[in-house]
């Protein structure tokens, strides 16, 4: 191994970690003259991903579309209950069958839409708003950044399904007891990576000035902090998005989740995954639009993640 | 906190030494019954917690004094008989001779006065015994006396109750534990032992054959006759999720399933050397409960809306799925036990136009009715949503809140208003020999808020319960109950939804499986 | 280096302490407790108060948060109010199957990811880029029950290759153990996979772009050579931080996992414990879990320093 070797700090990664390295660089120093192979590969991939990016919009657009739409699209009442008509197979009248109590399972997966998404996007900005700001704090103030973190692991690491648990008996199963329970659980994934720019932008010669030269850190946020940390952030919220919504799925199967009256994709599969052997239709269609949606907001984030900044955030 | 790592870092080390491919302990030999129980055994003490897996428990470790057999007729078990005298206010029991408990020493008379105590405590059928009863004392190692206040016919009934909490007979040193505190250890005189060394909560349990155990020379029926114990071992294994538990069946990872639900069933049949049966034919009771305190439940006219508009089918269909794991059963006691008449059933005719005009006419104002249901408990886990549509269709306003079943409970017991944390209608269900007599049914007493949540308060019910317990002879008996049903139908405490039968599931290696109100181990092979 | 240890471990007993405080306080003003669980139907609201009462569940928020604290400090985590077995004992009993199955499930998940995402990287754009690419897209999307059901069916079911269930301790035997361990690990395994072989992949396109892997090729050495000894191991960094975090992942996905295989593990203690609100098994489970959960951390930030000299605390 040569001597002359100078291994870079390593890159976004450590946007997610708490302690990432000082240098951490943004700025991407300029390509060499002979064009590095990475440029020509991500010039080739930032192509070959588009049609990605494409799919997951168009994918979303047509979950989103169906939740809006839901009432029109050949859905019947999706909590009208026919017990003797129950586990049906598909067929012409039920389009994906019946489940346990003889609901329609088409409609319900419709009408599920609304959940996960609303889920999945509610999460997301929680998380983000609440992880922005406890970085931000964690980040600016030196003194308070050692035991804010430490504080994070410890709230952070109570399982959120003890959480999930704990709201659902504190007051009843509701869509917002999930949405928190999965929220806690995900504030320290934007929390370290907005730290991370924080900490590395903090020392980049001209921040660093504009807070010796008595910038009021307010303004030392809105003008390097937020722009930075925007691209990143963006990204890891759809992913985010996209963990919330197979979480809502997770905790309807523990029992924890959205009560049985409303229907999400969660707790369709949660009601029916006991029979998946024999009527495997209740637990499949429900499985493929999750996954379709989770897909398409990956893939959706994978686009935006391309298109903003390669370097910021291609790991999380 | 380090002392739990430290003991676990030093037990992965010592199984890391362990030579590769030892084979499997001797213990999982081919004679092992393994056994899959209903859900996880998380207590030891079936008289200090009801559940019925604890009561499954009690049946291998235990023993009792009577036992009821198939058509629920008293049979002496531990008993070798008894002698009543003294106009019927004495009651004498001898012991069979030669019992033994786990830990050597014999049964004493002293041992079964200490333990039925302790069970009267709890028991609602025991204390009604305790009531009746002046003095209860061993009169020598193996005879103990009833010194009686009335002619009290029911004693050896009470004795033989066959469901939770059973009076099982612990020595005298656990038996005389405060009923409100779990006893140690699970030493008993029934045929099995159990083995605390091998019990990993949440994963298994494990029963030995108990070779000092004395069965009666009789053939097994019900609960009553001879345990002879063929099986040298039991093991009960935890499978929470009922697709596994399936597949480890037809695997054959597992002997012996106690419930599934039905709609698995067609994996079970479909397979050779698997077989399909139920082991209590009269199924489970099942039940929707008013709260009668509280408005709009408090005026009878509303709850008898309710009990028109109830189609069991549609409960019954949302539960067990396939019809021929349930029946309808429009009666107050469960039917197929033998008080069941059915009279003033007719009113259940399900007929919800007929039901709406009712609730009109009622003092129902439109105020939100709160349903407490729970997601976790495979069997009523649907019928919360059932009486929501229902009872929307029947014109109310209803609030399904959906909780766990111990959040359930808690707020079961609440005697509040619903703004603060109070309720109108939840659901269970009881296996049917706990509901098969007044002695021991909870819904059908008239006693208000002393009584069992919902507090329904009749005292014509309770003056009923009180000629029945006095009753001569079968068909007095027959008549009070019939007299019950009827004042049940008019006054609707709780309405009847049926019974499911739950299915069992076996491989055919196991041979011997009979009815009876629990999983039984004696008299069965592997 | 010492220094940074002994600090940081201090700093975790206020973290402890706040989780403990969090727990205690949620599970005091949680409604619903043991004690209507245990004394069933039968039992009158007397009986109930004194179940209670024995149980020291009716003493106010002070006192029992007093006395639970007085017993922590003596490394008495409480016993088990159902079973009546010391919690640290219910723990360690439960603790084998979880930590075999994470290992495991971590092992599978590194020796198929790491190359996966290596190669992917070495060809970036090709076939092989995008089949990994969509493949770990896919890892995310499919919930770890359904992947859970769709193995066992398969390969314990169908093709009785496997044990559908069940754990073996380690000390019955290696091979029976890790036979009831290959279904659940492969099951948790399946997201794990994906994240790292993004993380991998991502990491190593930024590496391999630097000067001195240039240099290393241009002084001829062999492609893998530069792959595996250069490039892996100034890629390391992101890799070790995502496995990290994706411990927390795995304390999430082995409830499920453990309950579709039926291990009794700590993921199905704690949510038994919590649906019975037995409070001390739940505190303890919890507490060990902050602890594992902070110390993982702390030993994340250790490999650091180890992975990356430059890298100081």
């Amino acid at each position: 191994m040569s001597a002359t070797f100078v291994p870079r700090a390593p890159g976004a990664a450590d946007g997610i970690r708490a302690s990432a390295p000082p240098d951490l660089a943004i700025a991407e120093p300029l390509p060499d003259i002979i064009p590095p192979r990475k440029a020509r590969g991500r010039a080739r991939r930032l192509v070959a991903r588009h049609p990605g990016a494409v799919i997951g919009g168009v994918l979303l657009a047509v979950v989103l579309a169906m939740a809006l739409l839901a009432p029109w699209i050949g859905t019947v009442d999706p909590t009208a209950l026919s017990p003797t008509q129950r586990t049906r197979a598909p067929s012409a009248l039920h389009w994906f069958g019946t489940d346990l109590l003889g609901r329609d399972i088409y409609s319900r997966v419709v009408y599920g839409a609304r959940v996960s998404l609303v889920i999945g996007f509610s999460v997301a900005a929680l998380a983000s708003a609440a992880g922005l700001a406890i970085g931000l704090v964690s980040g600016m103030m030196r003194r308070a950044d050692g035991i804010i973190m430490r504080i994070v692991d410890g709230v952070m690491s109570i399982p959120p399904i003890l959480l999930a648990v704990a709201l659902m008996a504190l007051t009843r199963g509701s869509i917002g007891n999930v949405i928190v329970a999965i929220t806690v659980a995900e504030i320290p994934r934007v929390t370290r990576l907005v730290r991370g720019v924080v900490l590395s932008l903090r020392e980049q010669p001209y921040v660093d000035a504009a807070i010796v030269s008595g910038t009021r850190p307010s303004t030392v946020i809105w003008r390097h902090i937020l722009p930075n940390s925007l691209a990143p952030m963006t990204v890891q919220a759809t992913y985010i998005c996209a963990s919330a919504m197979i979480a809502e799925a997770i905790l309807s199967f523990i029992g924890a989740g959205v009560p049985p009256s409303t229907p999400s994709w969660g707790n369709i599969m949660a009601e029916g995954r006991a029979l998946w052997q024999v009527k495997f239709t209740i637990i499949l269609f429900p499985a493929i639009f999750l996954s379709l949606t989770v897909l398409a907001v990956n893939l959706v984030g994978d686009g935006i993640r391309d298109a903003l900044d390669a370097r910021m955030a291609k790991d999380v | 906190m380090p002392l739990i790592t430290r003991r676990t870092a030093l037990a992965v080390t010592a199984a890391a030494a362990m030579p590769i491919g030892r084979p499997a302990l001797a213990q999982s030999g081919a004679r092992t019954l393994r056994f899959v129980p209903q859900s996880d055994l998380a207590a030891l003490d079936p008289i200090w917690t009801t559940g019925y897996v604890v009561r499954n428990h009690g049946y291998m470790v235990f023993d009792t004094l009577y036992a009821l057999d198939s058509a629920f007729r008293v049979r002496p078990q531990m008993a070798a008989g008894h002698e009543v005298t003294n106009d019927g206010r004495t009651c004498t029991i001898t012991l069979r001779a030669g019992l033994r408990f786990h830990d050597g020493t014999p049964v004493l008379a002293r041992d079964c006065v200490a333990s039925i105590r302790r069970w009267a405590a709890r028991d609602g059928f025991g204390q009604t015994l305790m009531a009746h009863t002046d003095e209860l004392s061993a009169l020598d190692d193996r005879r103990l006396r009833f010194m009686l206040k009335a002619p009290f016919p029911l004693l050896t009934q009470a004795l033989g109750k066959l469901s939770s909490p059973v009076p099982f007979m612990m020595p005298e040193r656990l038996a005389t534990t405060d009923v409100n505190q779990q006893i140690r250890e699970a030493v008993g005189s029934g045929p099995f032992r159990f083995l605390p060394n091998e019990w990993r909560q949440g994963a298994s349990a494990a029963y030995a054959r108990f070779d000092a155990y004395l069965p009666r020379d009789e053939k097994p029926d019900g609960m009553a006759g001879g345990k002879h114990v063929n099986v040298p071992r039991v093991e009960w294994r935890t499978i929470a999720d009922p697709s596994t538990a399936m597949s480890a069946l037809r695997t054959g990872e597992v002997d012996w399933l106690e419930t599934t639900t039905p709609d698995l069933l067609p994996l079970a049949s479909g397979q050779k050397g698997v077989t399909v049966s139920t082991l209590d034919p009269l199924g489970t009771y099942m039940l929707l409960r008013f709260n009668s305190l509280l408005p709009p439940f408090d005026d009878v006219a509303v709850r008898r809306a309710v009990l028109r508009a109830v189609n069991q089918e549609d409960y019954l269909a949302a539960m067990a799925g396939d019809a021929a794991y349930y029946r309808e059963c429009k009666a107050f006691f469960p039917c197929g036990t033998p008080l069941s008449t059915g009279a003033g059933g007719e009113v259940m005719d399900g007929r919800l136009d007929a039901a709406r005009e009712m609730l009109k006419a009622s003092s129902y104002d439109g105020r939100k009715v709160v349903v407490i249901a729970s997601a976790d408990q495979p069997l009523l886990a649907p019928v919360g949503e059932v009486t929501a549509d229902l009872l929307r269709k029947l014109g109310m306003q209803v609030d399904l809140v959906t909780t766990d079943w111990g959040t359930l409970l808690a707020r079961r017991a609440s005697q509040k208003p619903v703004a603060e944390g109070g309720w109108n209608i939840f659901h269970t269900f009881a296996v049917a020999p706990e509901f098969m007599s007044p002695a021991s049914h909870l819904g059908l007493r008239g006693t208000g808020r002393a009584g069992w949540a919902g507090w329904f308060s009749d005292p014509t019910m309770e003056a009923l319960r009180t000629d029945w317990f006095a009753a001569e002879d079968d068909a007095a008996e027959r008549r009070i109950a019939a007299a019950m049903e009827r004042e049940a139908f008019a006054q609707a405490p709780y309405v009847p939804l049926g019974q499911v039968r739950q299915p069992t599931v076996y491989r055919d290696v196991v041979r011997g499986i009979f009815p009876a109100s629990a999983p039984l181990f004696w008299n069965l092979d592997k | 280096m010492l220094g940074i240890i002994v600090r940081r471990l201090v700093a975790t007993i206020p973290v402890m302490a706040v989780v403990a405080l969090c727990v205690f306080s949620l599970l005091y003003f949680a409604p619903g407790d043991p004690v209507t669980i245990i004394a069933g139907d039968q039992a009158s609201p007397a009986d109930v108060a004194r179940i209670r009462a024995t149980l020291g569940l009716d003493r106010p928020f002070l006192v029992r948060l007093g006395d639970w604290t007085w017993r922590i400090l003596q490394g008495d985590l409480g016993t088990s109010i159902f079973t009546n077995i010391p919690v640290t004992e219910l723990i360690a009993q439960r603790v084998q199957p979880t930590l075999s199955l994470m290992l495991v499930t971590l092992a599978f998940a590194i020796a198929i990811a790491v190359p996966l995402g290596v190669a992917a990287a070495a060809t970036a754009g090709s076939v092989v880029d995008r089949s990994v690419m969509a493949l770990a897209v896919l890892g995310f999307s499919v919930p770890v029950f359904v992947v859970g059901y769709v193995l066992a069916h398969v390969f314990a079911v169908e093709l009785g290759w496997l044990p559908v269930q069940g754990y073996t301790p380690i000390e019955r035997g290696l091979g029976p153990w890790f036979a009831n361990l290959i279904l659940p690990a492969s099951t948790l395994g399946f997201v794990y996979v994906a994240l790292i072989a993004r993380v991998t992949r991502a990491a190593m396109l930024d590496v391999l772009a630097q000067d001195y892997v240039r240099t290393a090729r241009a002084k001829g050495l062999a492609p893998r050579a530069v792959l595996f000894l250069h490039a892996l191991k100034n890629a390391a960094v992101p890799i070790v931080t995502v496995i990290g975090m994706g411990i927390a992942l795995l304390i999430g996905g082995a409830v499920v996992t453990e309950t579709v295989f039926a291990i009794p593990g700590l993921g199905r203690l704690t949510v038994d414990a919590i649906l019975r609100r037995d409070y001390p098994v739940i505190q303890g489970v919890v507490l060990l879990f902050s602890a594992v959960y902070v110390l993982m951390n702390l030993a994340i930030d250790l490999l650091y320093t180890l992975l990356d000299p430059r890298i100081r605390y």
